[in-house]
């Protein structure tokens, strides 16, 4: 930042004066942010000296084996605007996707932020770390990824696994995974990490996770496996508008019947909302618009750990990899079911030819003894 | 009539054989028992069908709109209320383990380390291999029955309870006690589809265990030398001779 005094990084205020917002505006939005919190007027004096005081967190953005999507979904933000969370919110110093320098400068300003604000800036990762052959499957900068991301890790504050490569491997770890593409949280284990799943993950989540965390300098609430409560803590299903017809019992039971016209339940046809944390049937998709039940297509569970291996995508009851050809529960239960049904019945008339001989047997012996006796 | 030497010096079998003296009937399955089985069958054919249909339900009846029609939802209550007497049969059985007579104990474990037990085991194949002519009386559960009871009843149940309410729970919302209680099952087995999938496998292992049992206890009820069905509704064992053994 040039123009700053002591070439230090701008606080929110400075940025916000410097976008045109006057002091009356960011009073106001101070009291806002306190009443949303549930807080006494008391913490509006507070709020807004740290907001005048606390300087924009700087964060390097990396990106390993991975598709770019959520780059994608994270520029179409709407509330907030990317551009207000890349240019007033943090201080996104390093994206290989999204800064203007490349090649040896762009290494540069990785180095430089990395010793600049060492243990305080935040590490967003998009895509994960191939491990076999060394790493040698994602090379970025001419060394292996894996090696990149230790490295800016070590000094990170806290981490950032954008998107399900990130979170849980996805497509490049699903069988037989070739790279050995591995999730961040098994790489990097000794600092936070959040994890943002979604195939990509909803814009407004992305951002939304930012705003949290640079408005309260901390991590927000995470569940088991490390998602943000606020976004994952419920499913599809739980907030579906297609949820009536499957208590009612309604389903799609083909892409072109009456009940995929009048927009019944997609659960016959596979869909996993009941089974996917996500935000998807709340917050919605480019701006609110729409997601993917409301465009008449069941959810996929882009945002579940190994979504590609749980079978075909239109099957509730899923295939089980485990057995090597394509089976699921029910084909091997019925299976069993077939094979003891028949050994039982088998068993049940060998049975009864036995104790129908030993009644011969009895019986014979009984009249020998009788004549015997005579 | 010589008396058995091998029973002289065996006075206490961990699985109860009859002795050598004459007897009609012994008293084995105490009420509790008796009705915890009936119930727990019943609970266990209404959680199979009703779970069948939830993984794969039945063609669409469009009957009335969504708001005033609630099958599949009654359905899932069905399931879930049947599973709820399950668990709540389940510990009640355990409770009767700790105070019922010491055949309430058998569906809870049985005696790993006793090679006379495998012995045991091993005679009970033989005779549903029809190796052997004349089977051996038991008072309660043979050797064999008693091993089957313990991993596809007593393991299989757990597993069930547990599975089932993991996915119970998430219904009921990550602040739910019972998701607190419950959740850690799904991140174990990887998501909650492939909680789904377990759950489902162990259905079909209970299925399986069904047809078993009750051909079983029809063909012992049979040729075995006691009662078997009735014993389960009286509580009485008969034996159908006086030999020993």
């Amino acid at each position: 930042m040039p123009d700053t005094p002591n070439d230090r990084i701008e606080t929110f205020y400075e940025v916000m004066r410097a976008q045109g917002i006057s002091r009356r505006s960011f009073m106001k939005y101070c009291t806002l942010t306190a009443t949303a919190l549930g807080l006494g007027p008391a913490f509006v004096p507070k709020i807004a000296h740290a907001m005048e005081t606390k300087p924009r967190t700087p964060v390097i953005w990396l990106h390993g084996l991975e598709c770019t999507c959520c780059s994608e979904s994270f520029i179409r933000s709407g509330h907030p605007l990317a551009k207000d969370v890349i240019l007033s919110m943090i201080s996104l110093d390093y994206d290989e996707l999204l800064m203007a320098p490349s090649g040896e400068a762009a290494q540069a300003v990785l180095e430089e932020t990395i010793a600049k604000y060492k243990g305080n800036y935040i590490l967003a990762v998009e895509g994960n770390p191939p491990l076999n052959e060394d790493g040698m499957f994602c090379i970025s900068g001419g060394k292996p990824f894996v090696d990149k991301l230790k490295r800016v890790a070590k000094d990170a504050k806290a981490i950032i696994a954008w998107g399900a490569c990130a979170s849980y491997g996805c497509v490049q770890a699903a069988s037989p995974n070739p790279t050995q593409a591995t999730p961040i949280h098994k790489v990097i284990t000794d600092k936070p990490i959040i994890k943002v799943p979604g195939c990509p993950p909803i814009a407004e989540v992305m951002t939304g996770v930012i705003t949290y965390m640079v408005t309260f300098d901390r991590m927000p609430a995470l569940d088991r496996q490390g998602r943000p409560l606020m976004f994952y803590s419920q499913r599809i299903h739980d907030k579906c508008y297609r949820r009536p017809h499957f208590d009612a019992g309604q389903f799609v039971e083909n892409w072109d019947d009456e009940g995929a016209r009048k927009g019944y339940c997609l659960y016959k046809v596979g869909c996993k909302g009941p089974t996917t944390y996500n935000a998807c049937s709340t917050v919605r998709w480019n701006e609110g618009v729409s997601f993917p039940i409301q465009a008449g297509h069941g959810c996929i569970g882009c945002s579940e750990d190994g979504f590609w291996d749980q079978g075909s995508f239109y099957d509730r009851v899923t295939d089980i990899t485990q057995f090597g050809v394509e089976a699921n529960a029910d084909r091997v239960g019925l299976a069993a079911v077939g094979v003891v049904g028949g050994a039982v019945a088998a068993h049940a008339a060998l049975s009864a030819l036995k104790r129908a001989q030993q009644k011969a047997v009895g019986q014979s012996n009984a009249a020998k003894a009788a004549k015997e006796e005579a | 009539m010589a008396s058995d030497p091998d029973l002289a010096e065996s006075p206490a079998t961990p699985f109860h054989k009859a002795g050598t003296h004459k007897q009609t009937s012994v008293y084995v399955y105490e009420a509790p028992v008796r009705i915890w089985h009936w119930v727990n069958a019943l609970a266990i054919l209404v959680l199979c069908v009703t779970g069948y249909f939830i993984g794969k339900p039945l063609p669409s009846f469009t009957a009335q709109e969504a708001t005033y029609q609630f099958f599949f939802g009654y359905l899932r209550f069905v399931h879930f209320a049947a599973g709820m007497v399950l668990t709540v049969g389940f510990f009640g059985r355990l409770y009767w383990a700790f105070v019922g007579n010491h055949h309430a104990r058998q569906l809870f474990s049985f005696p790993f380390w006793s090679r006379h037990f495998w012995v045991e085991v091993w005679f009970e194949i033989r005779w549903y291999l029809f190796m052997v002519k004349e089977p051996k009386k038991y008072e309660g559960h043979n050797p064999l029955a008693q091993l089957a009871m313990f991993f596809f009843i007593t393991v299989a149940t757990v597993f069930m309870i547990v599975t089932g309410f993991a996915l119970y729970a998430e219904g009921q919302g990550t602040d739910h006690w019972m998701y607190k209680a419950f959740g850690w099952v799904i991140p174990l087995a990887g998501n909650s589809l492939d909680v789904h999938m377990l759950h489902r496998m162990g259905m079909w292992a209970m299925v399986v265990f069904v047809i078993v049992h009750i051909y079983v206890a029809v063909r012992e009820d049979i040729m075995s030398r006691q009662s078997i069905i009735s014993t389960m509704i009286s509580g009485h064992r008969t034996f159908k001779d006086d030999r020993p053994d």
